[in-house]
């Protein structure tokens, strides 16, 4: 395969599943802002949704003001904000296009229709959408072009540099959105433990749409212990660090294989170092070192993968 | 003027469109607007958006799709065919002889000054023969029909024709919205198009090519309006589509770049202008190409298709001696005309032109879509007057031709079925073989009264039929 093609591929599954990280922000911020006030207000709540996103800078020099009709258009439609969700979904479509002879005429349908519709909001007045709205439509039109891939792409390298791309992001996603939960946390923390930090608990769980997972996999109470546990070491929870990161790992085995040993595989052995380094942690290990100290390690770790993917299979043995 | 119009015969059908006119007679009244969205859904949900010949502007932009089909018979195919094949040959023949010992124009036949002046010329070339001799393997050229066994060649396209995706995905519309009428016609299909484009390019493999050869097209990038053509060749040869990007030069071989490492590249269909190919020789500011690429294709480790330099033989100011070529290479009788062309360079030509201008099409050698002409019979005094300025002060960079009565064919229009002026590009592939599917690229007029069928002058597309015995 082209390493060209394969970038591309990767690069689309991640602006697909970084869209959906960018909605699925906006979301957890729209509910934080609607339980009861801390001292500092919900202009402190929100600015916790930009440090996440790593974005602060960016946002204060073109709004100033973290107002949420400012956030949304922000986090949702602004183009020069190269993690929004227009910007994600039209690099995902651009991607799919320059790509489209390796990918199955359903997935291009799934990934045009998508693009057409944001066109189609982008058009509308912004008092008339509301964040939920912006929301559904991004997890949905993601969900669809997943569904798409799954059904009807060929299981081949294309198929793995895709998924490859979700599982990174998925694992940087929800590490940054763990971070936000950090960063909300971090001027009161004597609320940890208290009504409220389960409330934000909750938001958390809700904006990853795994509120029912949850319950399903430890029942009963939500505390702060079990839904770190759940996104980050439950390998059966389908966002969790460990699973998108072993997910990662399946399909850098998988193009291992196929390519044999004439192909670097140096990004396969450095996530699989991560995955054992991971392994070896329980949750209390994880609060004792610091939850941000730990979610700043993991973001690195990704990054570092990311970069010798990059090495081994997308710069073409030139 | 009186125009030739393909359907009726006086108030009679002609058999080609016989049952055609049955179907458009018993259509009920709302089913075209119907089908005509469902036509134009299809072509959006597709994704074919892109100027026929390269105009630029909106990638995005559809071209007006007329459901009305264009037809042929045996007859008048089969004659087109072997006049297409035979000015391809002849094309051919030319370009080998201008790269090599010049005979037509020692013989007197056409000025070396046109040639070998001409910016399509590649002296980079010269002396090198590509595989089978092959220079222009995909010949796209351009015809209009004036009366029954009336054709004329417009235009011959030898470096990079578009516009075949269309006629393949015309085709593949009609086939979906309208089964019936395939039923009840006999129509040659076109779709085997993509496996020949592939065996044309394996068969001008290069001397160092051992193996099976490996194909890829070359694209200047998504950015360019043919990009989507070019993606859907490449999906249907199941070729690679690369960029200059993807390329390089290694030794004395081409690669790409791939997951696994490099892999040899050993035929390339470009789809990027000379200019661009190869910083090393050609436009060293351009990021298109590959760096070192003609090296390579002048010691035989790779073909391009078509071969650089080809462009000289459709030049417009060559284009009048295309008659001529087929009689001084093949001794044999043109099968299709050209227009009649008045080059301003000469006097005479020159004289004649300036007195008539009113009457006729005035071009730019190196003008292309419809740009940079003037159609006398439709323009104003004033816009005439703007135009012989332009004339006078560089006489040599333009031709006119006769106002041509091209056919017309019914076209579906707002206020129902009307005749409109149609062209024609079929596709002729030139490799061991010399081949042409039945059918072509119709481009049709879809303004009233309009003679101009590209579609940055508001011209459609339509299907084209060759109905077997």
């Amino acid at each position: 395969m082209l390493s060209r093609t394969a970038a591309n591929l990767f690069w689309m599954g991640r602006h697909l599943e970084r869209a959906d990280t960018a909605a699925r922000l906006l979301d957890v911020g729209q509910r934080i802002t609607l339980m009861p006030n801390t001292e500092t207000g919900y202009q402190n709540e929100w600015n916790s949704l930009l440090q996440a996103a790593g974005t602060t800078d960016l946002f204060a020099q073109k709004y100033g003001d973290s107002t949420e009709e400012n956030i949304q258009e922000f986090i949702f439609f602004d183009r020069d904000n190269p993690s929004s969700v227009a910007a994600c979904l039209e690099k995902a479509r651009e991607s799919g296009r320059i790509v489209r002879t390796a990918l199955t005429s359903q997935v291009w349908d799934a990934l045009n229709l998508a693009y057409q519709e944001l066109r189609k909001m982008e058009r509308r007045q912004r008092s008339k959408l509301d964040a939920a709205a912006l929301t559904d439509f991004t997890t949905s039109a993601t969900s669809t072009v997943r569904g798409a891939i799954n059904a009807t792409q060929l299981r081949n390298d294309g198929w793995h540099f895709m998924n490859l791309g979700y599982g990174l992001e998925r694992a940087d996603a929800t590490a940054r959105l763990l971070d936000v939960k950090y960063y909300v946390l971090l001027p009161r923390i004597e609320f940890v433990g208290s009504g409220l930090d389960t409330y934000q608990w909750q938001v958390i769980l809700r904006a990853l749409s795994a509120h029912r997972a949850y319950h399903w996999a430890y029942g009963g109470d939500i505390t702060a212990g079990r839904v770190a546990d759940f996104l980050i070491l439950n390998g059966e929870s389908p966002r969790s660090l460990l699973t998108s990161l072993y997910e990662a790992v399946w399909n850098l085995e998988g193009l291992s294989r196929r390519y044999g040993d004439g192909v670097s595989s140096t990004a396969r052995d450095k996530a699989r170092e991560t995955l054992a380094a991971l392994q070896a942690r329980d949750i209390d290990m994880i609060f004792d070192e610091g939850l941000h100290e730990f979610l700043s390690w993991f973001i690195g770790e990704i990054g570092a993968i990311s970069t010798l993917v990059h090495e081994d299979y997308l710069l073409g043995g030139a | 003027m009186d125009y030739y119009n393909e359907m009726y015969s006086g108030t009679k059908v002609r058999e080609p469109y016989a049952r055609l006119s049955e179907w458009v007679e018993t259509m009920p009244a709302d089913f075209r607007q119907m089908k005509q969205a469902e036509a134009e859904d299809l072509f959006r949900r597709i994704g074919i958006t892109f100027a026929v010949y390269g105009e630029g502007g909106d990638p995005d932009r559809l071209i007006p799709f007329d459901m009305m089909p264009r037809v042929f018979d045996q007859n008048e195919w089969r004659r087109l065919e072997r006049g297409i094949k035979q000015r391809a040959r002849a094309l051919n023949a030319f370009l080998r002889d201008v790269y090599g010992r010049g005979e037509i124009i020692r013989a007197g036949r056409i000025p070396g000054r046109l040639v070998y002046q001409n910016e399509a010329y590649e002296k980079a070339v010269v002396g090198v023969v590509p595989p089978r001799g092959v220079y222009s393997h995909i010949i796209g050229i351009d015809l209009v029909r004036t009366g029954k066994d009336e054709f004329f060649v417009l235009e011959d396209n030898c470096r990079t024709p578009s516009g075949v995706s269309y006629m393949l995905e015309n085709r593949e519309i009609m086939m979906r919205m309208f089964p019936q009428l395939f039923r009840q016609n006999r129509i040659e299909p076109v779709d085997q198009y993509p496996e020949l484009l592939r065996r044309t390019l394996e068969s001008v493999a290069p001397p160092k090519c051992k193996e099976r050869p490996t194909c890829v097209i070359l694209t200047p990038g998504h950015f360019n309006s043919a990009y989507y053509e070019h993606s859907f060749l490449a999906n249907l040869m199941g070729v690679e589509l690369v960029e200059g990007q993807d390329l390089f030069v290694d030794g004395e071989f081409v690669y790409m770049r791939t997951t696994q490492g490099p892999k040899r590249v050993d035929v390339i269909y470009r789809r990027i202008d000379d200019p661009y190919l190869d910083p090393l020789c050609f436009r060293p500011d351009s990021m298109l190409g590959v760096p070192g690429l003609m090296d390579v294709y002048r010691s035989g480790g790779v073909s391009i298709c078509s071969a650089p330099g080809a462009g000289v033989a459709d030049d417009k100011a060559i284009y009048t001696f295309v008659p001529d070529m087929v009689r001084f290479y093949l001794g044999e009788e043109p099968i299709l005309k050209n227009v009649q062309t008045w080059t301003l360079w000469k006097e005479d030509d020159y004289k004649h032109v300036m007195a008539n201008l009113p009457d006729l099409v005035v071009k730019e050698v190196h003008g292309s879509g419809g740009y940079g002409m003037l159609v006398g019979p439709k323009s104003t005094k004033e816009e005439i007057e703007v135009f012989r300025k332009k004339i006078e002060a560089n006489p040599g960079n333009y031709i006119a031709q006769p106002t041509l009565a091209l056919s017309t064919t019914p076209t579906f229009v707002d206020e129902g079925i009307a005749p409109r002026h149609v062209d024609l590009r079929p596709f002729c592939l030139c490799g061991d073989r010399i081949e042409l599917v039945p059918g072509g690229l119709t481009r049709v007029a879809l303004k009233e009264g309009s003679l101009v069928v590209n579609s940055s002058q508001g011209g459609g597309v339509k299907d084209t039929w060759v109905l077997s015995e």
